[in-house]
């Protein structure tokens, strides 16, 4: 559990990127970070790994205030995967994978062995561990800094737009990616979006954020859609515009599920599970 | 023509090969003096090059300054140390590291610097100390900018090495020297072949070395981008619909 208490940032130059920001993020779940540019989400997840530093209030981590920690140690015993996959370009994937466990001094070729079976679990082939960084699609790099991520097998999950710079298609397979990785890991996941889409489909909890780490409504994607908490959420989620707001038609037999504005937006399928979690294959 | 004829007959003279003034015991003079200079230039000026790269603090400072040395006359500089230390190796190695400096602290922190914040950033965010920052990913990132910076230092270590004779240093300038009080312009410039020769090995080393010395990973990104272009056609997609017109 990760519970903010009144945090404040305010930058050297004077700038108040978060003001007073107070919300428990659960164990074991997703939390997800929504929000327009500016709005401190990135701020908010960076103090969490100390990478900022917050200028008053407290930040616990199971309970343990850390300001207290040693902030090098307090990263590596907590992943973090960036939006341009941040790996080192002068290192093969697997010494990637493996910095944080060589970091903390497990012999070499136990951190590889390691790296190999994360490479596994990101779904990619263990062919690709000697290429360099660069050599990699975009989407395969994102796989090798979640792999990196994980690798020192941490509680803590902290994504920051992890997947913005991918093509929507990759994007899409990344987002399920994760939604398997979290079920198979249970780890506690902190996300950092500006897509609400991607915040729903991620998010057990879901904080919408508005300048200065502002929040203006948290709960999960169900609590959200149902009741946006003022117009300026109903706007972000797209219920104003028409986006959320379904009905059914019934077309040759079938339930077409359409906007506001007439547009299909799908089929109705019956005995549906309501998962949508499994990717069409 | 005549005159180079007479400079490299000068060179392959054999009573120039030996001998307390023959060309192997200058040749070692000059490479002495500039393997001293760009030493103590290194020494100098990479931690500091690394410490202002590092912090990104002191660039401005580091620049100005730098600025100032290059405009410095070293031939100048040479004689008031000189006149201050007196004849010997001292004046013209000092005279020398002042001029090597700018250049290797330029290599050293530019190096730094053209390295991707956010590269960084995230070696910072998985838990590297600064000293593992420094060490695992901005030395050997950083390495081909620093070795060019060592390559145009010792360039001009080389060429400018040829002063120190002035103050009784020896090298390879000793031939100059004394060719031009003597109006031997075959010894004068045998001089100056030497020294060019010289360079020209050094600028070949180093070039070798600059390419070495890139990452492999920085390598393959290089080939992939090379590629890029070769793989789409992109005029023969347009051509035929404007021929058509």
């Amino acid at each position: 559990m990760i519970e903010f208490r009144q945090v404040s940032k305010r930058f050297p130059d004077g700038t108040l990127a978060v003001e007073d920001f107070s919300l428990v993020i659960p164990s074991r779940k997703t939390t997800v970070f929504v929000g327009s540019s500016g709005c401190g989400k990135t701020t908010i997840l960076r103090m969490i790994n100390r990478m900022i530093d917050r200028t008053s209030g407290s930040i616990e981590i199971d309970g343990e205030d850390i300001v207290g920690l040693d902030k090098v140690k307090l990263r590596r015993r907590i992943g973090y995967v960036m939006q341009n996959s941040g790996l080192l370009p002068h290192r093969k994937v697997v010494d990637n994978v493996a910095t944080v466990p060589l970091l903390n001094g497990v012999a070499k070729k136990e951190a590889h062995a390691r790296a190999l079976e994360l490479l596994d679990t990101v779904g990619l082939d263990r062919s690709l561990a000697n290429r360099y960084p660069s050599q990699l699609s975009g989407g395969q790099q994102q796989r090798v800094g979640v792999a990196r991520g994980l690798a020192a097998d941490p509680n803590i999950l902290l994504m920051d737009e992890p997947f913005g710079a991918v093509d929507p298609l990759v994007r899409a397979e990344l987002q399920h990616e994760l939604i398997r990785l979290q079920r198979e890991l249970d780890k506690t996941v902190v996300f950092v979006t500006h897509d609400i889409d991607e915040a729903f489909l991620l998010g057990d909890q879901v904080v919408i954020l508005q300048k200065g780490g502002v929040i203006v409504q948290k709960g999960s994607p169900t609590e959200i859609l149902t009741a946006p908490a003022n117009d300026f959420v109903a706007d972000f989620i797209g219920a104003t515009k028409g986006k959320r707001a379904l009905h059914i038609d019934r077309r040759d037999g079938r339930d077409v599920v359409l906007d506001s504005e007439g547009r299909a937006a799908g089929v109705l399928v019956e005995g549906s599970t309501g998962t949508g979690e499994e990717v069409p294959t | 023509m005549n005159l180079l004829i007479d400079a490299f007959a000068w060179i392959f003279d054999p009573a120039h090969l030996g001998g307390p003034n023959g060309i192997p015991i200058r040749l070692v003079q000059h490479l002495t003096i500039s393997l001293a200079v760009l030493v103590i230039a290194s020494v100098i000026a990479i931690p500091l090059g690394y410490l202002i790269g590092h912090t990104g603090r002191g660039r401005s400072l580091a620049v100005s300054l730098t600025g100032g040395f290059r405009a410095l006359p070293t031939l100048g500089l040479l004689i008031i140390v000189a006149l201050w230390l007196g004849i010997g190796i001292e004046a013209p190695i000092i005279a020398l590291v002042v001029l090597a400096i700018p250049p290797v602290l330029a290599g050293a922190y530019s190096g730094f610097e053209a390295i991707d914040r956010r590269t960084i950033d995230s070696a910072r965010a998985v838990g590297m100390t600064e000293g593992q920052i420094v060490r695992k990913v901005e030395v050997p990132l950083g390495l081909p900018l620093l070795i060019g910076g060592l390559r145009s230092a010792t360039l001009q270590i080389i060429a400018t090495a040829t002063l120190a004779d002035y103050v009784g240093a020896g090298g390879l300038g000793r031939f100059i020297f004394v060719g031009l009080k003597s109006n031997d312009y075959s010894q004068m410039l045998a001089g100056s072949l030497l020294v060019i020769a010289l360079a020209l090995i050094s600028e070949g080393i180093f070039a070798l070395l600059q390419k070495l010395v890139v990452p492999r990973g920085v390598v393959a990104n290089q080939n992939a981008d090379v590629r890029t272009p070769s793989s789409r056609r992109v005029a023969v997609v347009g051509s035929p619909t404007e021929e058509r017109k």
